[in-house]
């Protein structure tokens, strides 16, 4: 992808930071969307874990230890929420 | 006493706290906005109660970048008094000043009742007015209020003495059905290791007034006044 800015042509990356509730946390909404997928009929329905997906648009020489210094320190809170990324 | 009460934008009981402390012998507070950076003249800090930034991404997150809280920080840091009440507690879990998160109620509803609380431990600038074992009748009104903290963290929560209120029922029973959200060991409020910074879900500034019901949450306020 291109952006033009001023004179400068910068390449640009997506990049998505995948937000997920850790095993040990309570998930409700989880579990009210796997009651939910079964009176759907999905057969053999077994636990359900709702997260979060952030798509960031960044210039393409963006270090990658400063989108895990955004992922950890804003986009999840390490205390309740994995996340992980995806170029 | 002069109290700062930090307004975002979404805050909804900055007036609420604003009128109950005006209303004390011994009490002045004033509004922050969100952008101001300094807490110069303030002797302590009310982070209130709301939907701060619309509670997007998780409910305090994105309040706990603002210019403000960098001050709060540094205040409590120094030591300074700085209670987070609902929202607010939220806010101060997101920014590090308290330890653990506040995630969505166990019953996904959105829980607005009056609620019981049990003193756990006076040994606090915001419990010193209660007695041990006092069950405070104080409303609470949040959808993310389940407090959840993993096993090493309780351990040092209960081995400092750091909570200072748990849910129980009105004989002061702290059991699963007295637990309105579903947080761990009913935790309703904690400090911080030093013991000056509290956050709790529920709210006493609405119960300051015997209009609305109950003045138990007087109790916290003059804790915070008795010197």
């Amino acid at each position: 992808m291109f952006e033009s800015i001023g004179n400068e042509t910068l390449r640009t990356m997506k990049i998505l930071v995948n937000v997920m509730p850790k095993p040990s946390v309570l998930d409700p909404q989880g579990a009210a969307a796997a009651e939910a997928l079964k009176h759907l009929g999905l057969a053999g329905v077994g636990r359900v874990r709702i997260g979060k997906v952030v798509e960031i648009e960044l210039p393409d020489n963006t270090e990658e230890s400063e989108i895990h210094r955004a992922a950890r320190e804003l986009l999840s809170n390490p205390v309740i929420e994995d996340y992980s990324i995806t170029k | 006493m002069k109290f700062a009460v930090i307004r975002f934008p979404g805050s909804n009981c900055d007036q609420d706290c604003v009128l109950a402390l005006n209303a004390l012998p011994g009490a002045t507070a004033d509004f922050v906005w969100h952008k101001d950076t300094s807490l110069a003249g303030f002797d302590a800090v009310v982070v209130p109660g709301g939907f701060s930034y619309g509670d997007y991404l998780r409910c305090g997150a994105i309040a706990s970048f603002s210019p403000i809280m960098q001050a709060v920080k540094s205040f409590a840091a120094s030591g300074g008094t700085v209670i987070g009440i609902c929202n607010g507690f939220q806010i101060l879990c997101e920014s590090g000043l308290l330890p653990g998160a506040l995630v969505r109620n166990k019953g996904l509803h959105f829980v607005c009742k009056h609620q019981h609380l049990r003193v756990e431990s006076t040994n606090s600038r915001f419990t010193r007015a209660a007695t041990k074992g006092q069950v405070l009748n104080i409303p609470i009104a949040h959808g993310e209020g389940c407090y959840f903290a993993d096993d090493a963290t309780l351990a040092a929560l209960n081995a400092n003495d750091q909570i200072l209120v748990r849910y129980c029922d009105n004989e002061g029973q702290t059991t699963e059905a007295s637990n309105p959200n579903g947080s761990r060991e009913n935790i309703a409020g904690i400090c911080n290791e030093t013991r000056n910074v509290f956050g709790l879900m529920p709210h006493p500034e609405r119960a300051c007034d015997p209009a609305l019901g109950s003045t138990d949450g007087l109790v916290i306020f003059d804790s915070l006044l008795k010197c």
